[in-house]
């Protein structure tokens, strides 16, 4: 539809008059900007062109490719390199990097093909799942900082990572549950094989000698199973005992070391029967609920990782008045650094030199630059937008805002879902039981008849299904979480689904949550001879030669207008020539100067004016703001629907929040909350019996999203806020959210069903089996129907009812659909 | 029925290998990253041919 008026690299609109291309595939592509035309360049002209035709989306757009390459000469200092480059045997090195806008497979190839072109360049291993790079080159035939700035010129920027010792943590821990995992289910397969045989000759009869010889093959393939497939049970059952305390591990430790001896015993003593099947099969289905937990809380962790990637690689250090590029990891506390318009703050400080303006919407939320001046703290991560300052270091690296903050996130994702440990426990409890029925089953029969006392006790074990048990809960957990991620909901927490059931009360955050959270024009005043949609074209073609944050209002406006001799006051505006007219754009002050007017009086209450005007006097107000988006109001309406009760708690002005409020039809709302306003009036709610969900977007909201019973955060927000939230809505939409209490309500109602399923089986078919009614094949498929039961009652949550999706129905439009 | 003191021992050989191999594709890292590599067999064409596809569309014409 918009193929035309779109960058071909990255996807943006392409500026009215920009007549850049480049040639892929054979015909031209337009492009937006110098950076894409030279990454497409770039891409094209190594052959690489596969992939644009592979990539899963836009690329992100590369920074200007002018950028001074001196920002990663600093990574060539040995001190530097300590923290992520490592030493291997034959003279190589292996660089660890985080890499920004790595999204897809086709992005990771790219990096691939493009590096190994470098000489000295031995092998490139990117992963897209964690978004890092492995590189192992020579030092001797390239540098790293050369490495770094090819990935840089291609959009990919790179950060070093510390050691990247979280990481290989994760992938030790990912591999030794998978070679466990694959250890019990082979052992599982192997052990139900000769355990058919075995029921077989039960019946029909089997010589001593192959019965003998099947037992034996079943405890060689189920002591593996035991001893280390099972050793984290041992291990866990092991700390819970030194604690004083039982946890789920002791009773299922202690099952599986029963019935894998008393089977030990049978086989030795040539005894009435063995269980090796149900111990290797109970160990197989307990370890994949434990897999399945381990990724979900492995891909959370992932998330934080991008934290460090709000901090700049490096900085300008001052000494005795001349700049230094220095990396961030190099920075001391009391040194003083020069942080340029348009660059990234490298570490919390204070201002002691100049003033400017910053946006902290990474770390706020909140779209619009704040003021800082002199003596004023500076937080790393965030962005300045208008003028040079230079601010002494109060705080580097580990100790940032940033970084405590991540590092608290880190250890409260390390606990399990709450669900799962009670599934445990009752499949724990459960073992025993069964153990000891059968005990007391055989016990019983023995005197009266060995015979019946076999069968009955076979039957007995066989019958009892464990697996449904333990399946119930996970099983409906992932179909409930798998479907949710393909809708767009990334469950992060486990607990959230069962949580989010429960909701009663739903607070939202205003700017970036229900709004865009990026400034667009909302309103043009026009004051002089043009109309408003002249004035907003005037303002655009000015606003194309500027990289203020205010400028990306405007890039979605469409102008044949040609702004020249643009000059940028800062602070204040844009001055140039359209069409022999010279206009001014910024603030008021500013734009009644050229003409010497009169201020024009703009409404005050939080919004943010800006002027346009010429020699003859100001032309036209417009007022930025922040947009609603466009799906929001469908999305309130039909969590009401779910019975809900709706409230805004926004750090923005009364007037703002309430004329929102208003329009979207919510009755309660809070305007100037500080985040310890927030969490006390969601503490107010919980006292009063609501269980609160919150949706919020930016690291003001941390404390908030973690203080509510469930919490979700918006994708396109703050990496920090994903992470201490329950739960992230990936895409620009909270569209999902309705669907996610429906999955949610509908999980554990599922898991209710199974385990009562599971418990009502057992509580008829085991007395059935006790007293003989039931013989070892009834039982044996008794049991896989019932697991069966499970997991199909559970696949019902990944299946996809029509009309329950409504996607949104507009893409958010340029100019048209500003009120 | 002698032949299964044969071919159980066999079956148990044959599952220790597929352990084994198992565990040295982890450690290889063959299961580190489950999607780059369905992509890897589409993009891997280093020099893309636009002169073979060229010729081809002009064999299909007659």
């Amino acid at each position: 539809m918009s193929e035309v008026s779109t960058c071909f690299h990255c996807g943006d609109p392409i500026p009215a008059g920009e007549t850049r291309s480049v040639v892929i595939d054979g015909s031209p592509r337009p492009v937006c900007c110098a950076g894409c035309e030279a990454v497409a360049s770039l891409i094209a002209g190594s052959g690489l062109e596969n992939f644009y035709r592979y990539r899963t989306g836009p690329s992100a757009r590369p920074q200007d490719p002018s950028d001074g390459p001196d920002e990663w000469d600093a990574f060539d200092r040995p001190r530097v390199q300590q923290s992520f480059v490592r030493e291997l045997s034959g003279g190589q090195r292996e660089a660890a990097l985080l890499i920004e806008n790595l999204s897809c497979a086709a992005c990771a190839w790219l990096i691939d093909h493009c590096l190994r072109r470098l000489p000295g360049v031995a092998e490139v291993t990117v992963n897209p799942a964690s978004g890092r790079a492995l590189i192992r080159f020579d030092p001797a035939q390239v540098q790293v900082s050369t490495l770094m700035r090819n990935l840089a010129r291609l959009g990919y920027r790179p950060h070093p990572v510390g050691a990247g010792q979280a990481e290989s943590a994760a992938q030790r821990e990912r591999h030794a549950a998978l070679k466990r995992l694959v250890v019990a289910g082979f052992g599982m397969m192997q052990v139900m094989m000769f355990a058919v045989g075995l029921y077989f000759g039960a019946f029909t009869g089997i010589d001593e000698v192959y019965q003998e010889l099947l037992r034996w093959v079943s405890w060689a393939m189920a002591t593996p199973v035991l001893f280390y497939s099972a050793w984290p049970f041992y291990k866990g059952a092991l700390r819970d005992l030194q604690a004083r305390r039982v946890g789920m591990d002791v009773p299922v430790a202690l099952g599986m070391t029963i019935a894998y001896l008393a089977s030990c015993w049978q086989t030795l003593t040539r005894g009435h029967e063995v269980y090796f099947d149900s111990v290797t099969m109970f160990v197989f289905f307990l370890l994949v609920g434990r897999y399945v937990e381990m990724a979900a809380r492995h891909k959370a962790a992932a998330a934080t990782d991008v934290l460090t990637a709000l901090i700049p690689p490096t900085a300008r250090r001052v000494i005795d008045g001349a700049e230094e590029r220095v990396a961030v990891e190099e920075l001391e506390i009391g040194d003083v650094v020069a942080v340029r318009a348009g660059e990234t703050v490298p570490a919390d400080g204070r201002i002691v030199w100049g003033q400017s303006r910053f946006d902290e919407s990474m770390l706020t939320g909140e779209s619009l630059p704040q003021a800082r001046g002199l003596g004023d703290t500076v937080v790393a991560g965030s962005l300045n937008v208008a003028n040079p300052i230079q601010l002494r270091v109060e705080q580097t690296g580990q100790n940032t805002v940033l970084s405590t903050i991540g590092r608290l996130l880190d250890r409260a994702q390390a606990e399990r879902p709450r669900l799962a440990r009670v599934a445990d426990w009752i499949a724990g409890r459960f073992v025993i039981g069964v153990l000891l029925i059968a005990a007391a089953v055989a016990a019983y029969w023995l005197p009266r008849s060995p015979e019946m006392a076999l069968l009955t006790t076979v039957a007995v074990l066989v019958v009892s299904c464990p697996c449904a048990l333990g399946l119930a809960t996970p099983v409906a957990l992932v179909a409930a979480t798998s479907r949710l991620t393909r809708e767009g909901l990334l469950t992060v927490r486990g607990d959230a689904l069962e949580n989010l059931a429960k909701v009663t009360h739903v607070v939202f955050d205003k700017t970036g949550t229900l709004t865009e959270g990026r400034i667009a024009v909302d309103e043009v005043r026009p004051l002089g001879a043009l109309d408003a949609d002249r004035c907003l074209r005037l303002a655009a073609a000015l606003e194309r030669h500027s990289e203020h944050p205010i400028a990306k209002a405007f890039t979605e406006i469409e102008t044949d207008d040609r702004a020249e001799d643009v000059v940028v006051t800062a602070g204040a505006g844009l001055e140039g020539i359209i069409d022999g007219r010279r206009l001014r754009i910024g603030t008021a002050e500013f734009v009644a100067a050229l003409s010497g007017a009169p201020l024009p009086a703009a409404d005050q209450g939080g919004d943010s004016w800006i002027a346009l005007g010429d020699e003859r006097g100001v032309l036209a107000l417009m007022r930025l703001a922040d947009r609603v988006r466009p799906d929001t109001k469908a999305v309130l309406d039909e969590l009401r629907g779910l019975g809900l009760h709706l409230e805004i708690a926004s750090g923005d002005s009364h007037e703002a929040v309430s004329a929102l409020a208003q329009r979207l039809g919510i009755r309660r709302f809070s305007a100037r909350m500080t985040p310890a306003d927030k969490l006390t009036r969601i503490r107010e709610l919980q006292a009063a019996g609501a269980v609160v969900l919150m949706v919020g977007d930016g690291i003001n909201d941390a404390p908030v999203l973690a203080g509510a019973d469930v919490s979700a955060a918006m994708g396109s927000g703050t990496a920090l806020a994903q992470t201490s939230a329950a739960m992230v809505l990936l895409g620009e939409s909270l569209t999902p959210l309705v669907q996610g209490v429906r999955t949610a309500r509908m999980t554990t109602r599922i898991i209710r069903e199974n385990i009562g399923w599971a418990l009502s089986y057992n509580a008829t078919t085991i007395p059935l089996a006790a007293i003989g009614v039931l013989t070892p094949w009834m039982a044996a498929i008794g049991m896989s129907v019932s697991s069966l039961v499970v997991v199909i009652n559970a696949m019902r949550l990944s299946r996809r009812r029509r009309t329950e999706v409504c996607p949104p129905a507009a893409l958010p439009g340029a100019v048209s659909e500003v009120s | 029925m002698e032949i299964l003191f044969f071919m159980i021992p066999l079956g148990v050989v044959l599952v220790a290998f597929a352990i084994w191999a198992f565990f040295w594709a982890v450690g290889n890292g063959q299961f580190d990253d489950l999607d780059t590599p369905a992509y890897q067999i589409l993009l891997d064409d280093d020099q893309p041919q636009p002169q073979k596809k060229a010729n081809e569309e002009r064999k299909e014409e007659p």
